[in-house]
């Protein structure tokens, strides 16, 4: 058992048992425990633990700034603003990409939201308790499928279906700008439909199924947080279950949607090698979501990272950069929204 | 939010009172009140349900096939998924009012959403182990490398053992380093409490946001431009490991969190030193979560193609060194193999990747089999054999306390003892 003694580093109060010092009754006394030496050494190691992660942190950001910085320097706003990418001439920059990595995981957001939200209202508030089970378990299997799978059944499979319908649109919303194809007949029916492969809807699409699960479990959780109490106050007004999700399910786990939400955007932007698959890199301003040829940030990383030549390393660095500080604002956005919220249900990365 | 791991069906045990026995727990909700499970279902909403699928599949096949120049079968479903709401609403609203019917279809709406997305998913991975069969048949797959086997060559050559050998050297360069390290941060998180864990805390939040690529990319340009390295096994396995360790730190650190005050505290109050109630009392208690939590870790690690892509070059033959020259996962091999425009090297494609679902699969059922119990959930058999041992204790406790008086030790004062079985043996044990 630890001897209990007076010593002035300020260590957490264990115990407190009257000290032999009973001269002055009016000092408040001060009681301390003294830890012993292998608590002392057990939290040394424990800082110590934790001291390397931080640094090993820090190390990855603060070098991906610091080689960047080389590269941001030359190019400075123009950065932002230019699409090519061709650090050779001095010519590149992430407005391309961006705006691609954006398009690209809003087309996934408005695949996965609505249809994560459905499952999760299902698994939380239609199934049975047996059925439930399985469907948790079956959504987090898929959470955690490769994204690689993903993008064989995106290749593959999707590409060939998804076709008539991105011709559809464009057929008869082409006046939207976003899904205008440039150089496309919707009156010739033998028109090559190759004009509508390796698009931002295909990645997106694929990109949407992927994060679907994700957002679908944090949704889950809150959900089924709702309290008992207060389901059964909107069923005792006479609410129907649907009025009653509305009323009290849907309030309550705003937070978790929202968050849920951003938490998939996060990954969304940063999935790299099913959208690789998918896309044909371009280098130019893609605004229009049906037509082939599109960017991100991840797949130029992936496509230019054998390129030599150290400032051509600096660039993609760069980019690598503002892709982090992209999701880490979405992310930090999400955990806040998440933890302010009523359910403040923890989310699990 | 948490459940306390001494059993509502407790029992006190006879003779002297306040030592509590753990017993069977009588199954409460955690949060102490339970939902009820309500099922609406009667059958005139079957009827109507039966009838507007029928009626809406009758009229999409008639405008289908006689009347309109369409065709497609992704029209015919949206179609005919849209005809049966409206039927739906239709039939509900012949003996039922304006909330009923909106409940109606809204519960169609979300079941129909639910199945939509489990069957996707289910498709997407079958789809992978159904086009990899023309690969999986041919034992050599198991067996062989691609060293001897180019892209025209039939599935009979050749085969997936270098990724695989590959995906292992990997994920246990990547668990040796991300295990420990992760596991001692998130103890750290949890019992030295104060603003520089709560740093740190952050800063691992921030990195659960670092893309995949970039952590590639990070290695790629310390390692292999900035120390010299070959692209290899150790290069990859360091850019797995900086992309776990965030995913393992923060799953270990709610599980932990979870562990209840009120055992610790128990620890506590018996003279137990930190390292001590952590060793025996925290880490056994939430031994099932940190194991799912580093297994779902191995799962994420295991698919992740991108750091691999950058940092572990390609090969097609079998390289067991993780030190020198190129070597492959299973994902990546994937990804190479599909590129090419041979279908039998896209059969190759789809049989690795079915053998990288598998194995993630089987990780995945490992981690359920294992863990999926919160902290103090126990099974039956560890449960009994925890009311064994708490009765051995108390029959030891009472046979002592009429011997010598003279002993100080504070094991001899048989106090209420509601900490798992394992934190009062050892305190008794250690002390005595």
């Amino acid at each position: 058992m630890p001897s209990l003694r007076r010593t002035r580093q300020p260590q957490p109060v264990i115990a407190g048992v009257g000290s032999t010092d009973a001269g002055d009754p009016d000092v408040r006394r001060r009681l301390y425990a003294d830890p012993g030496l292998p608590d002392r050494v057990f939290r040394a190691v424990l800082r110590s633990g934790g001291g390397l992660v931080l640094a090993v942190m820090l190390l990855v950001g603060g070098f991906l700034l610091y080689r960047a910085w080389l590269a941001l320097d030359k190019a400075g706003w123009s950065f932002l603003t230019t699409a090519d990418w061709e650090p050779g001439s001095g010519k590149f920059g992430i407005a391309a990409v961006i705006v691609g990595t954006i398009l690209i995981a809003t087309v996934a957001v408005f695949v996965a939201v609505p249809l994560a939200t459905g499952a999760a209202l299902y698994i939380s508030e239609y199934a049975s308790p047996r059925l439930r089970r399985t469907l948790i378990s079956v959504v987090d299997l898929m959470a955690a499928v490769p994204s690689v799978v993903y993008g064989l059944w995106g290749v593959f499979f999707l590409q060939d279906k998804v076709l008539p319908i991105a011709r559809w649109i464009s057929a008869y919303f082409g006046w939207i700008p976003v899904f205008d194809v440039q150089g496309a007949d919707p009156n010739d029916p033998l028109a090559p439909e190759s004009i509508y492969t390796s698009s931002t809807f295909i990645a997106g699409l694929v990109v949407g199924m992927m994060i679907a699960p994700i957002i679908c479990s944090i949704m889950r959780e809150v959900f089924s947080q709702a309290p008992a109490g207060e389901r059964e106050g909107a069923y005792a007004l006479g609410a129907t279950r649907w009025g009653m999700i509305r009323s009290v399910v849907l309030p309550f786990g705003r937070g978790g949607m929202i968050g849920g939400t951003m938490l998939g955007l996060g990954r969304a932007l940063g999935e790299t090698i099913a959208v690789f698959m998918i896309i044909s890199v371009t280098f130019q301003v893609q605004w229009h979501i049906l037509q082939s040829g599109t960017s991100s940030v991840s797949s130029l990383i992936a496509l230019r990272y054998g390129e030599a030549g150290e400032f051509s390393m600096s660039a993609l660095m760069a980019a690598g950069f503002s892709l982090f500080v992209m999701t880490l604002i979405v992310n930090f956005a999400a955990s806040s929204i998440v933890a302010r919220s009523r359910s403040g249900a923890t989310s699990d990365a | 939010m948490t459940v306390a791991p001494e059993a509502p069906g407790a029992r006190q045990a006879t003779g002297r009172p306040g030592t509590t026995l753990p017993g069977p727990s009588r199954g409460a909700g955690p949060a102490g009140e339970r939902r009820r499970a309500l099922t609406q279902l009667h059958a005139t909403d079957v009827y109507a349900m039966v009838g507007a699928a029928t009626a809406a599949l009758s009229i999409t096949w008639l405008l289908f096939h006689w009347l309109l120049p369409f065709n497609g079968a992704v029209g015919f479903v949206v179609i005919a998924y849209g005809l049966f709401l409206l039927m739906y609403a239709l039939l509900v609203s012949f003996d039922e009012d304006g909330p009923a019917i909106v409940d109606r279809i809204a519960a169609a709406i979300v079941r129909s959403m639910g199945l939509l997305l489990v069957v996707i998913l289910a498709f997407v991975v079958c789809y992978a182990l159904i086009q990899g069969r023309k690969a999986l048949v041919h034992l050599n797959f198991f067996t062989q490398s691609m060293e001897l086997a180019g892209p025209l060559q039939p599935l009979s050559v050749g085969g997936a053992l270098h990724a695989a050998a590959g995906t292992l050297i990997m994920i246990t360069i990547a668990l040796l380093i991300t295990v420990p390290a992760g596991l001692v941060c998130a103890v750290f998180l949890n019992e030295v409490p104060g603003a520089y864990a709560r740093f740190v805390r952050t800063i691992v939040e921030a990195m659960t946001a670092l893309p995949s690529v970039v952590a590639g990319l990070f290695i790629y340009a310390t390692v292999i431009l900035g120390l010299g390295l070959d692209q290899s096994g150790l290069a990859a396995g360091l850019a797995l490991s900086v992309m776990m360790l965030p995913i393992i730190i923060r799953a270990a650190d709610v599980v932990i969190r979870l562990v209840p005050g009120t055992l610790r505290e128990a620890s506590y109050a018996m003279g137990t030193s930190r390292w001590r109630t952590v060793w025996h009392v925290v880490l056994p208690t939430c031994r099932s979560g940190l194991t799912t939590a580093v297994i779902l870790g191995t799962a994420r690690g295991i698919g992740e193609t991108s750091p691999v892509l950058l940092t572990a070059g390609f090969t097609n033959e079998l390289n067991l060194n993780p030190f020198h020259d190129p070597m492959v996962s299973l994902p990546l091999v994937t990804f190479e193999f599909v590129k090419s425009p041979e279908p039998n090297m896209i059969s190759r494609g789809f049989g690795t990747a079915a053998l990288l679902m598998a194995l993630v699969l089987l990780l995945f059922v490992a981690a359920r089999i294992l863990g999926g119990r919160g902290p103090g959930h126990l099974t039956r058999r560890q449960e009994h054999r925890r009311v064994l041992a708490s009765r051995r204790d108390a029959r030891r406790f009472a046979e002592r306390v009429p011997g010598p008086a003279a002993a100080p030790a504070p094991a001899e004062a048989p106090a209420p003892v509601s900490a798992p079985h394992s934190t009062v043996r050892t305190e008794n044990g250690s002390s005595s």
